[in-house]
């Protein structure tokens, strides 16, 4: 059976060690946080310009002045501190980000992504993805394996416009775990009752390896 | 030199022209001048190219001056928010340069710090990069942004005082510091203006050479996802 949102969110989080600085991108990866170990001493990065992001507030905790980079009101923690975007991606960009865990429409088999605009139809802009992906020590995506009208969202060559150029180091679908590799896509885990023959037909990219 | 003003009609006066270049604090509804935007709108001044992170919803921040079409062209990150924006975008009557949200606050960084230009990663490869100059550092490859002023800036603060110094609360801080720097004029709109001294010296955010005008207004701070926990 394939992976759903939560299943994915939760082998996303193995994906974080201990001491770990991330920044979670808009959708499924928001769940991620769900699942961090805990054991684990992990800061959640929020790039409209907070390190330390707590969870959802109370009714009455909620303040206005306190939201993360999806708009959503949060709260702080007493390791929380604030600054100002340039100071935020100062951090990303200058790579002191371990990890980034971002939704896409596409990603190539060399690792490049493409989250951001469907020319002609949907303008929404890139945000801060394209500082993340060129930044952040690691990029790890999580999406569906296939678009709405079924079609492999995991291709040779991406058809919209690009995020990011070979940022892509591991793709999460609900079909598995894949890694670009010298030649295309390696397939480090399938999620249960999931085959490789399946995956082979759903997947547009080149499947590299057994 | 007198900073204070009592309104933000009395702060915009003399200084709103057509076809001028406004940065605008702000993320999403969070930290913008929201009573200076709404006085920008009265004031009925047009043919506008506004820099700011996003651009509102339809009924409040600077979405507001989309209503008129007051807007020529925006230089932002995200405008998803806004089915007024994509309407007037889509039809041709806006234009829109889309900036990466990093390299959008390192330009008004670097253009209120007398930086002309920079390179970043951030966009190689991409749409974002064409047409302008790269070069490779230590064997990485990195694109030309320029630094980015304004003739006017519109910032909000948490408290500043008469000289101009402001502090942010929280996440409203976001692109406030950078947009003010950026300013030819900056223009505060603060909660409350303080007794000058009153402020920590250890915590100002905005020193106040960056700030020529500063009033104190009732911020309505709309939220645009409601999230909570049960309690």
């Amino acid at each position: 059976m394939p992976w759903d949102r939560n299943d994915m969110a939760a082998r996303a989080a193995q994906e974080l060690e201990d001491g770990f600085y991330v920044n979670l991108g808009i959708g499924i990866p928001t769940l991620v946080s769900n699942y961090v170990p805990e054991d684990y001493d992990i800061t959640l990065q929020s790039e409209n310009g907070m390190l330390g992001m707590g969870p959802f507030p109370t009714e009455e905790e909620i303040d206005a002045d306190l939201i993360n980079a999806g708009k959503q009101t949060v709260t702080e923690l007493d390791r929380t501190s604030y600054f100002s975007s340039s100071q935020s991606f100062a951090m990303i960009r200058g790579g002191h980000i371990n990890l980034s865990i971002l939704g896409a429409m596409e990603v190539s088999e060399t690792g490049d992504l493409a989250n951001w605009m469907i020319p002609g139809r949907l303008v929404k802009g890139m945000g801060g993805a394209m500082d993340l992906v060129a930044g952040v020590q690691r990029i790890v995506i999580i999406m569906d394996h296939a678009n709405k009208a079924g079609e492999s969202k995991l291709l040779k060559k991406c058809s919209l416009p690009l995020t990011g150029q070979g940022v892509v180091d591991r793709i999460i679908t609900n079909l598995g775990v894949f890694d670009v590799v010298e030649g295309g896509l390696k397939v480090i885990e399938l999620a249960p009752e999931v085959t490789m023959e399946e995956v082979r037909n759903k997947t547009e990219a080149t499947i590299v390896g057994s | 030199m007198k900073k204070v003003f009592s309104s933000a009609d009395e702060a915009l006066n003399g200084v709103l022209k057509d076809g001028m270049t406004i940065a605008a604090g702000g993320f999403g509804l969070c930290g913008i001048p929201e009573n200076l935007i709404a006085a920008i709108k009265n004031s009925g001044v047009k043919e506008l190219t506004i820099a700011s992170n996003n651009a509102g919803v339809d009924d409040f921040g600077l979405g507001l001056l989309l209503q008129d079409r007051q807007v020529k062209k925006m230089i932002s990150s995200y405008v998803g928010e806004n089915d007024l924006f994509m309407q007037q975008y889509l039809a041709g009557e806006l234009e829109i340069e889309f900036n990466p949200q990093g390299t959008l606050a390192e330009r008004l960084r670097a253009g209120g710090a007398g930086i002309p230009g920079f390179y970043t990663a951030t966009g190689v490869g991409t749409k974002i990069a064409e047409g302008k100059e790269t070069k490779e550092f230590d064997g990485k490859t990195y694109v030309l942004e320029r630094g980015l002023r304004a003739d006017l800036a519109i910032v909000k603060a948490w408290k500043g005082d008469a000289q101009g110094n402001l502090t942010y609360r929280k996440t409203a801080m976001n692109f406030n510091p950078e947009c003010a720097t950026a300013g030819k004029i900056t223009i505060a709109e603060v909660e409350e203006i303080v007794p000058v001294g009153s402020l920590d010296k250890m915590q100002i955010h905005t020193p106040g050479v960056y700030v020529q005008r500063i009033f104190a207004a009732n911020h309505e701070k709309r939220i645009e996802q409601r999230t909570t926990r049960a309690a």
